[in-house]
């Protein structure tokens, strides 16, 4: 996946929505830039497979040495698939954030919600500003 | 000279065999331990411990001790740590064999003459607080700010009121929010100044009678008294709400001025900050609370009264919330304070604090001149510098910086810390260190700034180890020797 | 107040002026001419102007009232004084017990941690400058490992009493079940009484199951774990000195899906099956025993370990292995995001130093016992509170109140008599002859606990038993 392609959270999640029969299924991950603030990664806690989730719900945490964040999710929906090799292999996030590096994924029952989220510019100018 | 094989790690050290405690023989009849406990609760096998003879022992922590720095062998300006010098007599004192082989059971009257000292060191605390009802429970400060909530919860309770905030400053120390949040309180955060004085505007957007308390830091983390304070105490008042003073910073104002004047209804003192008691490596501490006479009903059990000449303990308090330490408290960092206390009198304990201020002001006087301070020329006992400039142009970090001082035979000020400083480091010289010392460590400073950033960012260079790789311990925690 | 002020205010002001160093001030090194020079090179004139930023109207405008101050000589005989007031455990025999003992103490605890590069060092921010600490703490957590038979221990938490809570609210977090916790009338109740305060406005329910017969039943402890239970907090030897069947209470918490938290002693570990190989999933102590003195209660040590998956939920300090930039074997603090200084209102716990000073004389400790010293401590216990409790029974009127087995400690009903009137006269006997349960337990108001610990000789125990003897007989 290319990162002009997905949506993001402002909080640094990535989206990536896909059509999974009649539901909507979002891949959600860290944005490169996230995980270049948050230095040396050393622990990953994903979300429970089945657990409801709300926009702005904390599903999670990555950890560095010297910080911790939250994960949040950027839609509402339920939990149906985590990438449960990644905590012990926390070198592929940084390596391929937006590829191997997907944290969850998550079946949204708000699709209205996707608006809210930014697209890649907008993102990126978002970034631009909490870099000074 | 330095001698690394007894510090290889103890498991290593040790041989099947070897002994260093000698017990004497059993001296009632000897039953056979089955006849004694049920098998199944006995273990095969005594634990695994290692095996060691008592010189080997002698010489591997002596050793071990070498590879400190401590106030005893160095000048140790971590701020906020009060790292002031640990009076000899004390240790001394507190280690009579009528003030430490009490038992916390004994009946009162085997303990009237540290029952008296107790009482005699909650006085004098409730002096210097300006609040008259003393608790020396908790165990650390950062037990006596989660008593404290408690006791605001309860008092709250009582009044039929439901406030569910507390607020603290951005630059708090993070015990703040993490007792609040123990005490089950949301916490908000109010804006600082630049100079870390509290945001007056943002205070009045967050306060409502939603707010239980208020805490606050004053003399603050940037070392600067805010003199807001008692604006601060009316609003939150006027409200209905607390304020709470976090003592850590008491050395700068001993006699000078008092929590419960400007406007505190609590607080903790930190003993072994302000009235030196030893650090120990990170504890033992203290953190006994003083309250306003509305919140003593609710002060933890069990209190000293008197009664006369004699002195009890009193369980029977029925609005009381209860414990939060098993026994009496750290009596014996409690008995350092006052032996502490009673050193230094009324006159004394204020050219503590003056001394204390004056150092502090000196140091800043000369590091200006190496690093921006930006909340300007004066301080309180301690101050924070930025190494911004350093880091920006020359590529230097405070943390470098830091570690380099280590090799001049300083220990480094706290760095990182208050988070609203880029590249802080906060200095806090004390009281106890003379003028030569703090021109050594300010020449030192200047020194490195000089040097080659290579040199800097790899230091130190001189210590018995380079720098650690944090990463490698945080992503494969190794957190107890195994045997391969 | 200008420095002509100052030295006017000084105490024993007619020496003051030649010396600087008079009693008031014996820890500050600045004489009348450094305060000049620094006051010169900050460009004030008095050492009041340090102080403008404290508005006039909040500043004290009187001395403190609090006694004046004392030479070094007149403080030692005040404090001797004061010492004299007290009986020591040196003047009177120690059989009291209840979470504090009177063990042993080798020669080496208090020579190596009177070091003053141990005790007046701090926190090892700087782990370069603070190896022997590092050290320490990661020495200590493996001894203590080895005595718990747990996966990990942290550097140490205030006391067991809290401990116990923390260990209770970790389990909270680890398990994400906010509804009950159980515990049992055997635990501590001091241990109790902290955790209901923690637990006060967190919205969790403290369920306490009753032990008439000094111990609690596994079956009637599972009948009170539900689906929302986080853990159940158990002491094991309990505070009656009785052993709980820890085997039936892991598994009545493990069937439920909670948490196995247990408060241990210790010493009884040298000979009782160890935590880690029981199920305990976190296992806290009160380290006090591990050659600290008793000192009125503290500082003791906070012991507690747990299983590896619960590490990150772990409160406390906690130090770890790795290697610095040339490769070579260091110590540094780990996984220090779990802490408040980080996490700040998200934190494990707002616990912010450990008891370094108080691990260190463990780890001194238990090094110096070794597997055979800490066997041969806890059988001199075990057989000597055996003795007492068979000579206690048999020449007084004293009855067992339990008759579960014990390990260093065991209550005694006083059938005839005021408990606390006899204990009070067995004190002026010279006999601490044990703590009275009327404070917590009403059906055990007319009981004590008496402990007996490896330093107790035969001879004193037949003296226990003759001064009890003549007291609770004459009282029937």
């Amino acid at each position: 996946m290319q990162p002009q392609d997905l949506l993001y959270a402002k909080t640094h999640e990535w989206v990536h929505v896909e059509t999974d029969g009649g539901s909507k299924i979002a891949t959600i991950g860290i944005s490169h830039f996230a995980l270049e603030a948050l230095t040396d990664l050393v622990f990953l806690e994903l979300p429970e497979v089945g657990r409801q989730v709300k926009a702005g719900d904390s599903f999670g945490e990555v950890e560095s040495v010297k910080a911790v964040s939250d994960l949040y999710s950027p839609v509402t929906g339920e939990v149906v698939e985590v990438n449960a090799a990644l905590p012990d292999q926390l070198g592929q996030l940084t390596d391929d954030p937006y590829g191997a590096g997907w944290i969850a994924k998550i079946k949204i029952s708000d699709e209205a919600e996707l608006q809210n989220l930014l697209a890649y510019a907008d993102y990126e100018k978002q970034c631009a500003e909490e870099g000074h | 000279m330095r001698n690394a094989r007894a510090t290889q790690l103890l498991f290593e050290l040790a041989r099947p065999g070897r002994r260093s405690a000698q017990l004497p023989a059993c001296d009632v009849p000897e039953v056979p331990l089955d006849d004694l406990l049920p098998a199944e609760a006995l273990s095969p096998a005594p634990p695994p411990l290692p095996e060691l003879s008592e010189p080997e022992l002698v010489r591997h922590f002596t050793n071990l001790s070498t590879q400190n720095m401590s106030v005893d062998t160095h000048f140790y300006p971590l701020g906020s740590c009060t790292m002031k010098y640990n009076p000899k007599r004390n240790e001394r004192l507190a280690s009579l064999p009528g003030m430490i082989d009490l038992h916390p059971y004994q009946p009162s009257a085997t303990l009237q003459g540290l029952l008296e000292l107790l009482d005699g060191l909650q006085q004098m605390l409730a002096e210097i607080a300006g609040l008259p009802a003393v608790s020396l429970q908790p165990a650390a400060g950062a037990q006596g700010e989660l008593t404290s909530l408690l006791i605001a919860a309860a008092h709250f309770r009582t009044l039929g009121q439901k406030r569910t905030k507390v607020l603290t400053p951005d630059s708090a120390h993070g015990t703040n929010p993490a007792s609040a949040a123990m005490a089950g309180f949301d916490t908000v955060q109010v804006k600082s100044t630049p100079a870390g004085f509290v945001e007056m505007e943002d205070l009045a957007a967050k306060l409502d009678d939603s707010v239980a308390v208020f805490m606050i830091t004053n003399p603050n983390t940037l070392g600067m008294f805010d003199r807001q304070i008692g604006e601060i105490a009316k609003r939150v008042h006027d409200l209905g709400g607390l304020l709470y003073l976090d003592g850590a910073n008491m050395n700068a104002i001993l006699g000078i001025t008092r929590p419960g004047d400007f406007g505190a209804d609590m607080m903790h003192f930190n003993p072994h900050k302000t009235f030196s008691g030893p650090h120990g490596g990170g504890g033992p501490g203290a953190g006994p609370i003083a309250v306003s006479e509305a919140l003593a009903p609710y002060l933890p059990v069990p209190v000293i009264v008197r009664d006369g000449d004699r002195y009890e303990l009193e369980y029977d308090r029925p609005q009381s919330i209860g414990r939060v330490r098993s026994f009496f408290g750290n009596v014996g960092v409690l008995v350092r304070s006052y032996c502490y206390l009673r050193t230094h009198g009324p006159e004394g304990l204020r050219r503590v604090s003056e001394n204390a201020v004056l150092n502090a002001n000196y140091l800043l006087s000369k590091v200006k001149h190496i690093f921006p301070v930006p909340q300007g020329d004066r301080c309180m006992h301690e101050f924070v510098a930025s190494g911004a400039r350093l880091k920006s142009d020359r590529g230097v970090s405070a943390m470098d910086v830091a570690k380099r001082l280590l090799d001049y035979g300083f220990h480094a000020p706290t760095v990182y810390f208050p988070p609203i400083v880029r590249e802080a480091m906060m200095i806090e010289p004390t009281e106890t260190e003379t003028k030569e010392t703090l021109d050594a460590f300010a020449e030192t400073l200047f020194r490195i700034t000089e040097e080659p950033p290579d040199l800097l960012c790899e230091a130190p260079h001189t210590t018995s180890i380079s720098r650690p790789d944090e990463v490698r311990a945080a992503r494969q925690p190794v957190m107890s020797w195994r045997a391969e | 107040m200008s420095l002509a002020q100052a030295r006017s205010n000084r105490v024993g002001d007619a020496r003051g002026e030649a010396t600087q160093h008079d009693e008031t001030m014996p820890y500050v090194a600045n004489t009348t001419d450094d305060q000049r020079a620094m006051l010169d090179a900050i460009g004030l004139e008095s050492l009041d102007e340090l102080f403008e930023a404290i508005p006039e109207e909040l500043r004290l405008k009187r001395p403190l009232a609090i006694p004046p101050a004392l030479s070094e000589m007149e403080l030692t005989a005040h404090l001797t004084a004061l010492a004299g007031k007290n009986a020591s455990a040196g003047e009177k025999v120690c059989f009291l017990g209840g979470g504090s003992y009177d063990h042993f103490i080798p020669a080496i605890v208090d020579h190596v941690a009177a070091r003053g590069e141990f005790y007046t060092s701090y926190t090892p921010y700087q782990p370069e400058a603070s190896q022997g600490n590092l050290q320490v703490f990661f020495e200590y957590q493996t001894l203590i490992t080895q005595l718990t038979g747990m996966d990990v221990s942290n550097a140490s938490l205030y006391d067991g009493g809290s401990a116990a809570a923390e260990a209770v609210l970790m389990a909270v977090t680890t398990t994400k079940r906010h509804g009950r916790v159980v515990t049992a009338n055997s635990v501590h109740p001091e241990y109790r009484e902290i955790l209901a305060t923690y637990l006060a406005n967190l919205g969790i329910e403290l369920v306490t199951v009753g032990t008439p017969e000094g111990t609690v039943s596994p079956a009637e402890l599972a009948a009170q774990i539900n689906g929302d239970t986080a853990c159940v907090l158990v002491q094991h030897p309990n505070f009656f000195g009785c052993l709980e069947e820890v085997d039936a209470l892991a598994a009545a918490a493990h069937d439920a899906g909670a948490l196995l938290v247990v408060a241990v002693d210790p010493i009884s570990l040298g000979l009782l099956k160890r935590p880690g190989d029981y199920g305990a999933d976190i296992v806290v102590a009160e380290g006090q025993s591990l050659g600290s003195p008793m000192s009125f209660g503290g500082p003791y040590l906070g012991i507690m370990a747990c299983r590896e998956q619960h590490v990150r939920r772990m409160p406390g300090r906690i130090a770890g292995e790795t290697v610095d930039r040339r490769g070579k074997r260091c110590f540094v603090l780990t996984l220090q995001t779990r802490e408040q200084h980080i996490r700040r209102e998200k934190a494990t716990s707002n616990i912010c130093t450990n008891q370094g000073l108080f691990a260190l004389r463990a780890a001194v400790y238990l090094a110096a016992m070794g597997p055979v010293g800490i066997r041969q401590t806890a059988e001199l216990c075990l057989r000597k509170a055996r003795y007492a409790s068979g000579r206690l029974t048999a020449d007084t009127s004293l009855v067992p109140a339990f008759s579960r087995p014990t390990f260093k400690e065991f209550v005694v009903r006083c059938p005839h008599g005021n408990v606390e009137a006899a204990l009070e006269r067995a004190s002026e006997s010279g006999y601490l002859a044990g703590v009275p349960l009327s404070r917590w337990y009403d059906d055990l108001a007319d009981c004590f606990l008496v402990a007996v610990t490896e330093r107790r000789t035969q001879d004193e125990i037949d003296g226990l038993a003759a001064c009890l003897k003549e007291l609770t007989c004459s009282n029937a």
